[in-house]
């Protein structure tokens, strides 16, 4: 049974548990039972050495993209996809972080893991992690998303009962821990003309992108951590490269290697895919950093919305420029907005929780979000986005989300 | 966007200014050109990464049909496994309504086939062929595409001559520029 969404529940779960009389807020005048838990120990303390989900939790857990076209191929080249319709707050647990493989997970032995530095550089450089590790270190909270969330260009692609997770799922939120790429740089001395840099992961599709040394300097960081414990095999472990604000395929996992150059490398995830064809027949490239963008998390597709009376919604926002500014929500498909509150902490390149308290009546309701940035960029409609990019443009959805409340409380994926 | 791009490029400036200084930490371990060499698989547009030897469009026929076509169709049309792993096919599409974005169609580079397929396939068994091999399988799948004749021989200036269809298609941003 699940209790975690008060107020919304995920369609389709009994609530048969419960006396029916707390359920529907009835008052009743039996005592209190005693809750059974009351009257034994529980389980043993050292039962869990590393500690899992309630059980009754079990179903708050990665997945593919409803829709056959969005299955994983021959198991390894896919993704699974955040559930943000099941969580709070702005840190996504490690292991609900997003996935997108190109050729799976590797298995990497830390102790064997090597970092090159190598191209135009004064000191061509291997790194063992523990030398890496003795580099002065920072922890920062970003969140990363990969330019193919939100697959809204093609109209007939979009499916009526996507959840949040489907729609947004290619979006998480953590506390990296590493050193300043450029620290790592300077120690092998960037030469003048460098202007570009390769970055090449450790997995059987040696997965490479050409990153601006702009950015490499400015606030890129190689990481080892995440939310305070080792990066998860699927998250790069050892290491990883992490680009505040750019596309999550930027930040290249279980990387391995760093060459500076003085043009990019023109690698098959930065013309093949990643790139945006426009109505024209031109293709746009190096389009990296992910712009503001927000969605109601609660109530959002496939939850149902139980009695009329009380509610809050609730959402996050980000952007890949800044800080989110203000989030506005409309309960009448975008005809009027409030302001929703912005919960604190507000960070640069991270998630932002939104919170707007919501008298339901019953009925249908068209909720939506949008989202401005500290540059003071504003959320699109989808029709306007649309109108700039084309149905094929692929990457880098940010449209407002409209989730259709219907009369009988489910809540369905309008986009 | 303007002050980030001047936080940027001062950035860029003191580290070439201090380019050549001393390391600050001493870390790391200096690299040998032989290490290097074990690593150094990428192939940039101008050629620059390709390997020496050659190979031609009749031998990546057998090779093709050896090691591809399982998932990626006999001609690569279809794609075998699912429609996004077709490699050929397309060309003038991209402005249509149905547009098909292949090697041939869409890709800037011959050069980025190389490398791709060098790194990357056959998918289950990556980096598994020679130089040779790659060079021969590129030039079929570039001959699928109709931009290699039958008869062609590939090696490293024929692939960096190659000027592919799509080859001025892309704008970068102004953050790749
Ligand atoms: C076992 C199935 C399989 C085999 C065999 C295979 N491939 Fe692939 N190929 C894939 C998959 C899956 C992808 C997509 C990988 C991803 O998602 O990044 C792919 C992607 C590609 C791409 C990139 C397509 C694009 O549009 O970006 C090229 C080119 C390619 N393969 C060429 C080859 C060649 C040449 C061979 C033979 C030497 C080969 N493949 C053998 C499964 C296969």
């Amino acid at each position: 049974m699940k209790r975690s969404n008060p107020g919304f529940s995920r369609r389709g779960l009994a609530l048969g548990g419960l006396a029916a009389p707390l359920l529907a807020g009835r008052a009743s005048a039996q005592a209190l039972p005693v809750p059974p838990a009351m009257l034994e120990q529980g389980a043993p303390v050292e039962a869990a050495p590393y500690g899992k989900p309630a059980p009754t939790e079990a179903g708050v857990v990665r997945r593919s993209r409803l829709g056959a076209e969005n299955q994983p191929i021959l198991g390894t080249a896919g993704s699974t996809l955040t559930p943000h319709g099941d969580l709070d707050g702005i840190i996504t647990p490690n292991g609900l972080h997003f996935l997108r493989h190109h050729a799976g997970t590797p298995s990497i032995a830390p102790e064997q893991h090597r970092l090159l530095v190598h191209g135009l550089v004064e000191r061509p450089l291997v790194f063992t992690m523990d030398q890496l590790r003795r580099f002065p270190t920072v922890s920062r909270l970003h969140f990363l998303e990969c330019s193919g969330n939100t697959p809204f260009f093609q109209q007939a692609r979009i499916r009526p009962d996507w959840t949040v997770q489907d729609t947004h799922g290619l979006l998480s939120c953590a506390e990296w821990t590493g050193v300043r790429l450029a620290d790592v740089l300077a120690e092998a001395g960037v030469k003048p003309g460098a202007a570009w840099m390769l970055a090449e992961g450790a997995d059987a599709a040696g997965l490479t992108r050409s990153i601006p040394v702009a950015k490499a300097l400015d606030d890129a960081m190689l990481c080892w951590a995440q939310n305070g414990e080792a990066l998860r095999p699927e998250q790069g472990y050892p290491l990883r490269l992490f680009l505040p604000g750019y596309e999550g395929n930027t930040s290249v996992k279980w990387l391995r290697r760093l060459k500076l150059d003085t043009q990019p490398f023109m690698t098959r995830e930065e013309t093949s895919k990643y790139t945006s064809l426009m109505p024209d027949g031109s293709a746009k490239q190096f389009n990296f950093t992910m712009a503001v963008k927000s969605v109601i998390t609660r109530p959002s597709g496939g939850q149902t919305m139980g009695a009329p009376g009380f509610r809050e919604i609730s959402g996050i926002a980000w952007s890949g420029r800044g800080t989110v500014r203000r989030v506005e929500v409309s309960t009448d498909g975008g005809a009027t907005w409030q302001d929703a509150q912005l919960q604190a902490p507000v960070l640069d390149k991270c998630l932002t929780r939104f919170r707007l308290p919501w008298q339901w009546q019953g009925g249908p309701a068209l909720l939506a979000s949008r989202a401005t940035d500290s540059t003071g960029e504003v959320q699109p409609t989808r029709a306007a986005l649309l109108a700039e990019t084309g149905p094929f443009h692929v990457y880098h959805y940010n449209g407002i989300q409209l989730w259709q409340v219907q009369a009988d409380g489910n809540v369905r994926n309008a986009y | 966007m303007r002050i980030s791009g001047l936080v940027a490029a001062a950035a860029l400036l003191l580290a070439a200014g201090h380019a050549g200084a001393q390391p600050r930490y001493g870390l790391g371990t200096p690299a040998t050109a032989e290490q290097v060499r074990g690593w150094d698989i990428d192939v940039r547009p101008d050629g620059a990464g390709l390997p020496p030897g050659r190979g031609s469009v009749a031998a990546g026929a057998g090779l093709y049909a050896q090691h591809c076509a399982a998932c990626h169709g006999p001609a690569g049309a279809e794609g075998a496994l699912v429609p996004a792993l077709r490699l050929a096919g397309g060309q003038g599409s991209l402005r249509s309504a149905r547009p098909l974005l292949t090697v041939g169609s869409y890709w800037p580079y011959a050069t980025t086939l190389f490398d791709y397929v060098r790194r990357a396939m056959p998918f289950n068994a990556p980096q598994s062929l020679t130089a040779e091999e790659l060079y021969s399988v590129t030039g079929y799948v570039l001959h699928l595409n109709g931009l290699l004749p039958a008869d062609a021989v590939v090696d490293a200036a024929s692939l960096a001559a190659l000027r592919m269809p799509n080859r001025d298609g892309f704008r970068p941003t102004a953050e790749g520029r």
